[in-house]
């Protein structure tokens, strides 16, 4: 019976990949990062039109950004808003996710697909609603205006990240602590928010990018003295025909990449750290 | 600052001798289910007892002690420490110690920081953290893994910690729910020795739940057994054992022959399928019950076995029997019978020198109406 069992077991190594697999990854890769190869060369063109491939190499394109105030002050505006964003998000985004993971039934599910509505609304949707109500509250064009709009859509991807993170932990340390003399919100300082800082570091750098990439309702908010950085690319396309572009968007790729990255590398050391204890 | 004083005023040795009387008054906790989870309990607990709440699964020992600890709401009724009403107080001001059985130690932290958190809350000073955070791991025998992270022990020093951390703040008791559950069987008996030791040395009242009579027995000063949300009976591990007061409580605590009775009259006598045995009045239960239906207990080291009833002393009772199974056990057997008519299941425990008995041998079953309890059935 056990000898039986122990020759039907599949084979311990990984079963090779289909070739056709291969190839449709690869062309799921290549679709998704198509696009960004074409930008960076381009970036380091020499022409001043839009051409690939580019003719030659030179820094001209990166000279007009860093030179540019109108690029300079939108990238500024955008880290601005973005940080504000996420710093918001994240707060707003934590309390619920942990509200929620307290409470079941009707009330809580109805209030979590709420929450998640700007996910799946069109943007545009959202945009025009956001446009016609901030128009009567005077916030378009302002930085609070941006922030609360983008906050909006990113809470739900802190929602997520945080709820993914709330799934492993333990609340009855909660009640360990409360035994111990700390008030609920001391143990949610000294407890949940440490057991759980990677789903809202990951929550947050979410909020950061929704809101860093987002176009639809910036467009709608923006003013002439307040635009971001998004707005400023769109602006340079379709009102001037601007090659600089490709400058911002190989930068824009490189921040939200570097943004991405960042937190595995940290992640990274102080896994080692932890490792090392003895 | 108030507290602060309090630390300082204790000294350095852990623990003030002086333990937290626990007084629970018509509790009643009702989650809106077909029954209460705990149905109007009263039990008072004495400063520096060792209080064991037994009872089978889902009889309420657990919803009692979140009530004590304020993690539940009372539905009806008072709880009350050193005489001040707690109902209204949040459970991280009661000041009561926690043990669960899975140990719930913080995994961010290290051994000495998880025995400092309640300390670091009550703004101990930090030469005094450190101080009685040494303290207290030499007294759960756990120096030297101040750094270590739980994640690295043992479940049984996991607990140690636990308790470290439960104890160091010198709460005004410890509440234990199922602390030894998740151990080993040798484990559990050193760690029942060293929280009894524990207990002695810290001075402090200990109200400890658990499901194993065993447990309950080897701990308790006391023990309240729990059925179906109320408490059968409260008293030591030797009344409960000695002196049961229903059937619910002989037959939980230890192995027993039960006979059934019916109406238990006020005569010198009682009958069962044909018998009469002797009553002595001082073994009836003083329980209400037990008028309308009782039953006679009578624990498998307090019967005899004879060959035949002519070997039956005067003045004892007397039941036949057939020997279904005989378990040896070293220095004294159990032999299971096949008692009366309808078959009943027998025990009783002999002297190996007694002779040996055989699968289907007849034989007479006999005690003193003294050895025997009538309870309530
Ligand atoms: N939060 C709750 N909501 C609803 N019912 C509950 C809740 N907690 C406990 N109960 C019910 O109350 C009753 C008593 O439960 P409790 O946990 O106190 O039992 P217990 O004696 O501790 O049992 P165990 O030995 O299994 O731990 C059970 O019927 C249980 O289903
Ligand atoms: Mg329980």
């Amino acid at each position: 019976m056990t000898s039986q069992v122990k020759t039907r077991r599949r084979p311990v190594a990984v079963d090779p990949v289909p070739w056709w697999l291969k190839v449709f990854g690869g062309l799921v890769v290549a679709f998704f990062i198509l696009p960004t190869l074409f930008v960076i060369p381009m970036s380091f063109s020499s022409a001043t039109t839009f051409q690939f491939p580019p003719p030659g190499f030179s820094w001209r394109l990166y000279e007009n950004f860093f030179t540019n105030p109108v690029w300079l002050d939108s990238l500024g505006n955008s880290f601005l808003v973005a940080s504000l964003t996420a710093l918001l998000a994240t707060t707003v985004g934590t309390a619920a996710a942990v509200a929620l993971s307290r409470l079941d039934g009707k009330a809580a599910r109805f209030a979590r697909t709420v929450l998640m509505v700007p996910i799946v609304a069109p943007s545009i949707v959202v945009a025009v609603a956001v446009y016609i109500s901030f128009l009567g509250w005077r916030l378009t064009g302002t930085v609070g205006g941006y922030v609360l709009a983008h906050t909006a859509i990113a809470v739900p991807y802190v929602l997520v990240s945080v709820t993914g993170a709330l799934g492993g932990f333990d609340q009855r340390l909660l009640k360990a602590s409360a035994s111990l003399g700390a008030s609920p919100l001391r143990s949610f300082v000294r407890v949940t928010m440490p057991l759980i800082s990677r789903g809202i570091l990951t929550g947050a750098i979410f909020a950061f990018i929704v809101s860093f990439d987002e176009v639809v309702i910036a467009l709608f908010l923006r003013s002439p003295l307040f635009q971001t950085m998004p707005v400023q690319m769109y602006n340079s396309v379709t009102v001037e025909i601007d090659p600089t572009i490709s400058a911002a968007s190989s930068l824009m790729v490189l921040a939200v990449t570097i943004i991405f990255i960042l937190p595995q590398l940290l992640r990274g050391r102080a896994g080692r750290r932890q490792e090392r204890r003895p | 600052m108030t507290r602060q004083t309090t630390v300082e005023a204790t000294g350095s040795r852990l623990g003030t001798g002086l333990g937290t009387e626990i007084r629970l008054e018509g509790v009643t906790k009702d989650y809106g289910l077909a029954a209460p989870a705990v149905d109007d309990i009263s039990l008072t607990i004495e400063p520096g007892e060792f209080m064991t709440l037994l009872g089978p699964s889902g009889s309420g020992k657990t919803t009692t002690l979140n009530l004590i600890a304020g993690f539940e709401t009372l539905t009806e009724g008072t709880i009350s420490l050193d005489g001040a009403d707690v109902s209204a107080v949040p459970p991280h001001r009661r000041n009561l110690g926690m043990l669960f059985q899975n140990y719930a130690l913080f995994p961010h932290m290290t051994v000495a920081q998880n025995v400092a958190y309640p300390l670091r809350e009550r703004k101990v000073p930090k030469p005094e953290i450190a101080r009685k955070v040494a303290e207290v791991l030499e007294l759960v025998q756990l120096t030297g893994r101040d750094d270590t992270h739980p994640s690295r022990l043992s479940g049984g020093q996991q607990q140690r910690v636990a308790l470290a951390r439960a104890i160091v703040f010198e709460p005004k008791a410890l509440l234990l729910d199922e602390p030894l559950g998740a151990l080993d069987r040798n484990l559990r008996a050193a760690l029942q020795t060293e929280i009894r030791r524990i207990h002695r040395e810290v001075g402090s009242t200990f109200v400890f739940v658990t499901h194993d009579q065993e447990e309950a027995m080897n701990l308790a000063d006391r023990i309240a057994l729990f059925n179906n949300g109320r408490i059968e009976q409260v008293g030591t591990p030797q009344q409960l054992y000695a002196a049961p007061e229903t059937l619910f409580t002989a037959r939980f605590l230890g192995d027993s022959n039960v006979f059934e009775l019916g109406a238990v009259g006020t005569g010198g006598t009682v009958a069962w399928e044909g018998e009469s045995w002797g009553v002595d009045p001082e073994t009836v239960a003083a329980h209400p019950g037990v008028r309308a239906a009782g039953a006679i207990v009578v624990r498998p080291e307090d019967v005899e076995v004879a060959g035949s009833r002519d070997a039956v002393p005067v003045g004892a009772n007397a039941v036949r029997a057939s020997v279904r199974d005989v378990e040896y056990m070293g220095s004294y057997r159990t032999l299971l019978l096949t008692v009366g008519e309808r078959g009943l299941l027998g025990r009783a425990r002999v002297s190996a020198l007694r002779g040996e008995y055989a699968i289907g041998d007849e034989v007479v079953l006999w005690w003193r109406p003294r050895a025997q309890r009538i309870v309530a059935a």
